[in-house]
């Protein structure tokens, strides 16, 4: 389809990453209602699972939070200890949010042409 | 002088709403949050409390290891300093606090704090201690099932350093019934320190999962400070905060029916939206339909958030199951030692020269017969997002930025090979590729925590009444 163009999902959606010993969680927000369905078809398990490959998830899990238009991911085994055994700077694996929101998901042109539309974008650009 | 007086706002059960402020959400937070948080609740009036939330996992191991060496210690260092600018304000208008800055020691923190009222020129206070806990002398170390995120870990042949259990609400609750100015507790769940006065004030039954499970995810929301009320969530230019610098504290408003709002002081900056509620109501949880806290299992699938109004948010829908009949319990082990070292590389040529001086220290410690668990990183390029083996910086083939910081970090066993690994990114300094510069190391021993279940029948929580001698 011609009508589609790629974009961050920094653009359409927001997270928090929280961490238990070695698993981790990352919940992600559309800031629009109407982009969670399309978020619920792009950002799958599998998508994430790849996304994280190199640190090796014994498994990847959504949870879907459609009253909060938003999903719960839950990675386990990705810290390598976690915050006290960990030798990564980020022991919590608080800075993973970000590495979600750099996934790339499609998006129709006119959605993304609006940007406000999509971003939810609040006060100045 | 100020008399203290018995805390009965909250002790009698009442239809009226609750206030709950919550002036700090780790131990490290800012010392001057409490403040404005205290003088809304004052200038509501009616029935309120303050939690201050301090104690986390390694925290607590840390304090155990501090009152070894000091007896009288192993509190919250910063109880004082957190306390001293609103303890009067809270005596004189009946505002409770609880908070788990009791650490290794509540009994300890207790005891300060009626030193400090006495200097601050308040009398009666009454402080209560909640201890049991520390399970190490109770036997309950036996009856340990390793929680199943730690797959098989076992206590065989370990130090335990300290071995602690999640306590409930019902402790608290029944501190403030007995006049309470203050509640002190060592770990509890964090959540509790909000739903102790919720169960104190309104009479909620200890089976009532519903109302339980409402208070869970208020005190949950509460639980990180300012994490609801616009920290941890500034992203310019997507989400942007007022006046960050001056983030309220947030303050519950709870019902009788378990309805609630959250919100923030008038005059402080940060926000209240669903954008705040919404990432702070799933942080660090996993099953949203399924998440155990001592006192009951929170669903939050059925949660709705509307803004009602400028800063606040109203929260509903919140659904509870029957309380599990494990506790979580985090046990400390020691972790060994880490070593780190960092060196910057800047201008021309900046990433291969960093790159270079990383491989240096690997083959020098490969060539001394290094034991330890080693990993570099490049920051500016590749740090936090990757993983120890580098995979994702070898796969980053772009010409870097001209001003990098290579990082080595070393997990040992004994601090000697710590100071072996250091030394060698020291030794750059001279030996290393040209123009590095500004190194910083640092050694620290290690705590492991591992968490364990309890069975609910093997702790028996304690709650005394230190009463001001004056």
């Amino acid at each position: 389809m011609s009508g589609l163009v790629t974009v961050k999902l920094h653009r359409l959606a927001h997270a928090r990453a929280g961490d238990k010993g070695n698993r981790l969680n990352i919940a992600l927000f559309a800031y629009r209602p109407e982009t969670w369905p399309l978020l619920a078809e792009q950002v799958t398990e599998d998508r994430v699972a790849a996304l994280f490959a190199d640190r090796r998830p014994a498994w990847v899990r959504r949870y879907d939070l459609p009253l909060l238009h938003g999903f719960n991911f839950v990675l386990d085994d990705v810290l390598q200890g976690g915050v006290n055994g960990a030798l990564n700077l980020d022991g919590h694996g608080k800075t993973l949010s970000f590495r979600l929101l750099g996934l790339d998901v499609r998006v129709p042109a006119a959605m993304a042409a609006g940007d406000e539309s999509i971003t939810g974008r609040t006060g100045k650009a | 002088m100020i008399v203290a007086g018995r805390q009965l706002s909250v002790m009698t059960s009442s239809c009226s709403p609750l206030r709950i402020g919550c002036g700090s959400g780790f131990s490290g937070d800012r010392l001057d949050a409490p403040g404005p948080v205290v003088e809304a609740l004052i200038a509501a009036g009616g029935p309120s409390a303050l939690m201050l939330e301090v104690l986390g996992e390694r925290t607590l191991a840390l304090a155990q290891r501090e009152r070894r060496l000091a007896p009288d210690r192993g509190y919250e260092p910063a109880l004082e300093a957190l306390l001293r600018p609103i303890l009067a304000r809270c005596v004189t208008h009946g505002v409770p606090i609880i908070t788990n800055a009791g650490a290794a020691n509540p009994e300890g923190a207790g005891r300060t704090v009626l030193r400090l009222a006495r200097t601050l020129g308040i009398t009666g206070l009454r402080v209560a201690v909640v201890d049991g806990d520390d399970i190490r002398e109770t036997g309950a170390l036996d009856g340990l099932t390793a929680w199943e995120g730690d797959g098989r870990a076992t206590l065989a042949g370990q130090e335990v350093i300290a071995a602690n259990v999640y306590l409930g609400a019902a402790p608290i609750a029944a501190a403030l019934r007995q006049g309470a100015n203050l509640v002190i507790t060592g770990r509890a769940a964090d959540p509790a320190l909000a739903l102790g006065p919720m169960i104190a004030h309104f009479g909620w039954a200890e089976d009532d999962w519903d109302r339980l499970a409402a208070g869970v995810a208020c005190g949950h929301l509460l639980e990180c400070g300012s994490q609801v009320t616009g920290g941890y969530f500034a992203d310019p230019g997507f989400k942007d905060v007022p006046d960050p610098h001056d983030i309220g504290f947030p303050i519950a408003e709870m019902a009788a029916d378990g309805n609630f709002v959250i919100t923030k002081p008038p005059g402080t900056g940060g926000l209240v939206d669903p954008r705040t509620v919404k990432e702070q109501l799933l942080y660090e949880i996993h099953d949203p339909a399924a998440y155990l806290t001592p006192d009951v299992v929170l669903d939050i699938t059925g949660v709705e958030l509307a803004q009602e109004g400028p800063d606040r948010v109203r929260v509903r829908g919140a659904r509870g199951g029957a309380r599990p009949e494990r506790l979580k319990a985090t046990v400390s082990l020691p972790g060994g030692w880490l070593g780190e070292g960092e060196i910057s590389y800047a201008g021309p040529n900046a990433r291969a020269r960093a790159a270079l001086a990383g491989r240096i220290v690997r083959d020098r410690l490969r060539a001394q017969g290094f034991g330890g668990r080693i990993r570099a990183d490049l920051i500016g390029v590749v740090s936090v997002f990757g993983d120890d083996d580098g995979a994702l910086l070898a796969a980053d083939t772009l010409d870097g930025p001209e001003d990098i910081r290579l990082r080595v970090a070393a997990a040992t066993e004994t601090k000697a090979e710590a100071e072996q690994a250091v030394r060698e990114v020291l030794s750059l300094y001279c030996c290393g590729p040209a123009g590095g510069g500004g190194v910083r190391t640092r050694i620290v021993d290690r705590i492991r925590t591992l968490s364990f279940m309890v069975p609910r029948d093997r702790v028996h929580p304690r709650v005394r009444m230190l009463e001001d001698a004056a």
